[in-house]
């Protein structure tokens, strides 16, 4: 009895201790959303967008996004589009895996580069004859913008283009920007313009305002038929491969017949671990064959200056019981990583250059 | 003769759905304010530290300037811990052809670029079972040594 008597005013402090605890958890839980840090949008900005678009906004492989007449016209659903979106087969990828707190994160760190109010379009259309708009299009704008709106070719400021040009014209049939820029925006940009890029003011060119509302209505009949950019098929393998019974040099020799033969420079024959085993205790029975066709190279490093990760080409010849297998990456599956439908274009001929190299080593 | 048009927002959005851009999480880039030679010293630096071997650097530039281009530096960085890669190609020969592991390093004016692909791709092309994890600390290590390029101004 005295135990109990002893033990009651703790139990009825621990009951009060666990009541007090309860109550700040729920309080907790209550209050978690509301005081759970926000964001960072530079620090998502510098993980997410810097590489192609420079820590400042001044471009690169991206456009420059801090140039003071894009962020004039831009709204801030521009950029939220395109995160969302992106530019299918034009290199920007689509964010869909970014919180919507995050992306308006990173939209506002993009407009701390912004002074002056932010610009908010009517979303109502412009109204304006598109065939008259075509032909002013082809007069004005096809020179850049290209003949269906499908922008300039290459990307990025590294191998692509002089670096003194901070933008290639944008393709203006693809899905995601015409998902992302309304009418008004198309309008003010061709009034405006855009100082720093080869993108002038067309009312200062001469055009009316009427013109610039017809153009505008033929850019924006690109989306009842956009480009479609190069799909591959979802069961597109990411090996092309082949075997043979033939001793395992002898394939090694092949192979590198094979790829001369096609037209590349043999560039080393060396074992796939190579610079990690201990000298001397390299295996032998997996051997990479690396070769290189530089103009081929160059104008894949053209069209996307991140190529690198398909370089140099090679064949892998490994002993696998008592075959020997050829393996090759598959061009074509890894560039859908890319986006970019250039890049698709080269990727398809350098998948039918392995298949010709794997069927030759092994005739 | 004027045409008034609606927005065909709805249009739009089902044609991003049919064929969307890559998902941006497929290949790791980041920016250095290094220039390039510091910029590959961290490079390699950050690849040791996670306990990956550098297992050669190919210079593709230097390649490309002998046969007569004009190019800035960029190199291929490959990558890889023997016994790992070694007991992976014994028991899943096809992955040979993705191994080493490799990065691209390449100058951007005054800066440099880094990029890789995310390994995680890789369990799309290869689903056994014992090589999910395998595929997910690749990109885990790969992800840390990026952040560490990603030098600011």
């Amino acid at each position: 009895m005295e135990a109990m008597k002893r033990r009651n005013p703790r139990s009825r402090n621990g009951i009060s201790m666990h009541r007090h605890l309860c109550l700040t958890f729920v309080l907790l839980i209550l209050a978690g959303p509301a005081t759970a840090a926000a964001p960072d949008g530079r620090e998502l900005y510098l993980r997410h967008c810097a590489a192609c678009h420079g820590d400042n906004g001044y471009g690169g492989v991206g456009v420059p996004l801090a140039l003071p007449d894009f962020q004039h016209t831009a709204t801030d659903e521009y950029f939220i589009r395109t995160i969302r979106h992106g530019r299918p087969g034009r290199v920007m990828p689509a964010f869909t895996r970014l919180s919507d707190e995050e992306v308006r994160a990173i939209v506002e760190h993009v407009r701390s580069w912004h002074e002056g109010p932010r610009p908010a379009h009517d979303p109502t259309p412009v109204e304006g004859d598109a065939k008259r708009g075509a032909r002013l299009y082809r007069e004005h704008c096809a020179g850049c913008h290209g003949d269906h709106g499908q922008g300039g070719h290459g990307t990025g400021v590294t191998f692509s283009r002089p670096r003194e040009l901070p933008i290639i014209a944008p393709a203006l049939n693809n899905r995601g920007f015409l998902a992302a820029a309304t009418d008004r925006m198309i309008k003010q940009t061709l009034m405006r313009g855009r100082k720093g890029t080869p993108m002038v003011s067309f009312l200062e060119r001469g055009l009316t305002e009427q013109d610039i509302d017809d153009i505008v209505a033929f850019v924006r009949s690109f989306a009842r038929d956009p480009l479609p950019r190069n799909e591959f098929p979802a069961d597109d393998p990411p090996l092309l491969t082949a075997e043979t019974d033939r001793p395992f040099d002898e394939v090694v020799e092949a192979v590198k017949r094979a790829v001369v033969g096609a037209n590349f420079r043999l560039i080393r024959v060396q074992p796939l671990d190579q610079g990690l085993a201990p000298p001397g205790q390299e295996d032998r029975r997996r051997t990479i064959v690396y070769f290189c066709n530089f103009n081929f190279l160059y104008q894949a490093m053209a069209i996307d200056p991140r190529v690198g990760m398909f370089l140099p080409c090679r064949v892998t010849v490994v002993e696998d019981g008592d075959k020997v297998r050829l393996l090759a990456v598959n061009p074509t599956k890894l560039s859908r990583l890319f986006n970019n439908s250039e890049l698709d274009q080269a990727c398809e001929e350098m998948a039918r250059i392995y298949t010709d190299i794997l069927e030759e080593a092994t005739l | 003769m004027k045409t008034a048009r609606r927005p065909a927002w709805w249009l739009l959005a089902a044609v991003l759905a049919a064929a969307p851009a890559a998902h941006a999480d497929e290949l790791f880039m980041a920016r250095s304010a290094q220039a390039f030679p510091e910029a590959m010293l961290t490079l390699q630096e950050a690849i040791r530290a996670r306990g990956y071997t550098v297992a050669r650097v190919q210079r593709v530039d230097i390649g490309l300037t002998k046969s007569g281009f004009k190019t800035d530096k960029y190199r291929i960085v490959f990558l890889g811990r023997h016994e790992e890669v070694r007991d992976l190609v014994r028991r899943h020969p096809a992955l040979a052809a993705y191994l080493p592991l490799k990065i691209a390093i390449f100058a951007e004016g005054s800066q440099t670029l880094v990029v890789t692909i995310n390994p995680a791709v890789l369990a799309e092309f290869y689903p056994a079972p014992d090589l999910a994890p395998v595929f997910r600390r690749w990109a885990a290590d790969l992800e840390a040594i990026f952040d560490r390029m990603r030098i600011r101004e």
